[in-house]
């Protein structure tokens, strides 16, 4: 889908409330994938509860946001997540959420299939358990696809299978697809960020300049069939605009809750400097969306910086922030992966270790030869009924 | 394929609905619409369009719908066009005059 340029001009200066959201229900996982965008692992003992995740789709329903993304951490850990789904959905917010498979029994898939208003996103960033399982963990990959058995076996058409593209899978884009149209699903792909955990493995596992090229190229070629959370829009600085709004809708017509109620600008951007304010504050959600300071700001004219003489700004306005601050960039420069290369040249000025580390961090520590000191160290799920 | 009304008239001297999958969220640039059961999300890219898709419902016809709506005769080939999308990707449905 291409949108008209003045379209895309109202959506730079924001919507009175967001198109979708991600909405990460807790940090709590059963994985610890080395690049999770959220540094997810440990349940947060602030999570909102059953009653106050209620009170924020009802919010979602006054502002007609027509569906949330839900993630985490595994947000089907949460005793309560049928619960919010069911909710969501009885009041007309649509739940797209996504899993790493390992609860998509055939039960759930079976009454999966069964609603209109549910779609499922399998994680999966390997088209071999090689591939996938050296990034999220030994095991995974046959996790997932016992899932995507599960979720066809059930009749469930047109389910997500959601690959953040790395430089070990690009080669695997066909292998991907093909897997996709094995299991009647959709392939989405989606952009490695240096956030949360990324940070720590961006220099390894982010794409080759080469590489990206290859994904441009591929992506013009089969752009129509695979769904991409217009995160590659940085790639539009090779010439043509890929399917999608090809702009950065932080703050502007995205934003990210955590699982604490934090709202932040982006789903990759968890840090107090893109903090927008609290669901549990006074006039909740909305407020946040409509008054905070950093939204307004995101919604007014941005400065092109030092990327405003570049030739391919008005196609890549810049690249992603998010991707800027975790790397050390100015955020009026250049995208660490510009197209230009003036990305590589920016990252060789920035000292090793200046970079903004996450403010919240819920990995699971690495403790060994010793007992974890919390029973919630040792498994996410203690505590957590069902 | 089969089809149960007839194409052979165009598509603004049918009659047209919503489907009822579809949400419409008024903007100040037109509106969003979402289908729920396609997952697709659509624009329309001006407020008098938005007017015509409302009209649509109560109208014996669409082109009674851009009437109702102010649309003028000269633009009428562009809002056939912009309508004939919404059809394309089941946004709207026919019904019974």
């Amino acid at each position: 889908m291409s949108v008209g340029s003045s379209l895309v001009e109202h959506f730079a200066q924001g919507l009175d409330a967001p198109i979708c959201l991600t909405w990460e229900l807790t940090y709590a996982c059963n994985l610890a994938c080395r690049h999770c965008l959220s540094s997810s692992g440990r349940r947060d003992p602030r999570e909102l509860s059953t009653d106050e995740a209620k009170a924020v789709i009802d919010e979602l329903e006054r502002m007609q946001v027509f569906y949330v993304n839900i993630g985490g951490g595994e947000p089907t850990i949460r005793s309560d997540f049928w619960e919010l789904v069911d909710y969501a959905t009885d009041h007309h917010v649509g739940v797209k959420f996504s899993t790493n498979g390992s609860r998509i029994t055939a039960e759930v898939a079976a009454r999966l299939a069964a609603s209109d208003y549910v779609d499922v996103q399998i994680s999966l960033d390997g088209a071999t358990a090689e591939v996938n399982d050296a990034v999220r963990g030994p095991g995974s990959y046959a996790t997932a696809i016992q899932a995507m058995e599960h979720l066809a076996a059930a009749g469930f058409r047109g389910f997500k299978i959601s690959v953040v593209c790395t430089r070990q899978n690009m080669s695997q884009l066909d292998e991907f697809k093909a897997l996709a149209a094995r299991y009647d699903a959709q392939l989405r792909l989606t952009r490695l960020r240096p956030s949360g955990r990324g940070a720590d493995v961006w220099d390894e596992l982010h794409p080759t300049a080469d590489q990206q090229h290859e994904l441009y190229q591929w992506l013009l070629a089969n752009g129509d069939t695979v769904l991409t959370g217009d995160s590659f829009f940085h790639l539009a600085g090779f010439g043509e605009p890929l399917p999608g709004l090809n702009l950065c809708g932080a703050g502007r017509v995205v934003c990210l809750i955590d699982p604490v109620g934090d709202v932040y600008a982006c789903p990759f951007a968890i840090h107090d400097a893109f903090l927008a304010g609290n669901v549990r504050t006074e006039g909740g959600f909305a407020v946040v969306w409509r008054e905070s300071e950093l939204f307004r700001t995101l919604r007014g004219p941005q400065s092109g910086g030092a990327c405003a003489a570049c030739s391919a700004y008005d196609a890549c306005r810049g690249g992603c922030m998010a991707a800027k601050f975790f790397t050390g960039l100015p955020l009026d420069g250049p995208d660490p992966e510009c197209v230009k290369g003036h990305g590589e040249a920016a990252l060789a000025g920035v000292t090793h270790g200046t970079q903004p580390r996450p403010s919240v961090d819920h990995s699971v520590p690495v403790v060994l030869g010793r007992r974890p000191d919390r029973r919630c160290d040792e498994s996410p799920l203690a505590g957590v009924a069902g | 394929m089969a089809c149960a009304v007839s194409t052979s008239r165009s598509l603004l001297d049918r009659a047209w609905e919503l489907d009822p999958q579809v949400s419409v969220r008024p903007e100040s640039f037109g509106a969003l619409l979402y289908h729920f059961g396609t997952r697709r999300l659509s624009f329309l890219k001006d407020r008098r369009l938005l007017g015509v898709v409302e009209q649509l419902a109560s109208s014996a016809t669409a082109r009674d719908a851009c009437d109702l709506a102010g649309i003028d005769h000269d633009a009428l080939p562009r809002y056939e066009r912009a309508l004939r999308t919404l059809v394309d990707t089941n946004m709207l449905r026919e019904r019974a005059a």
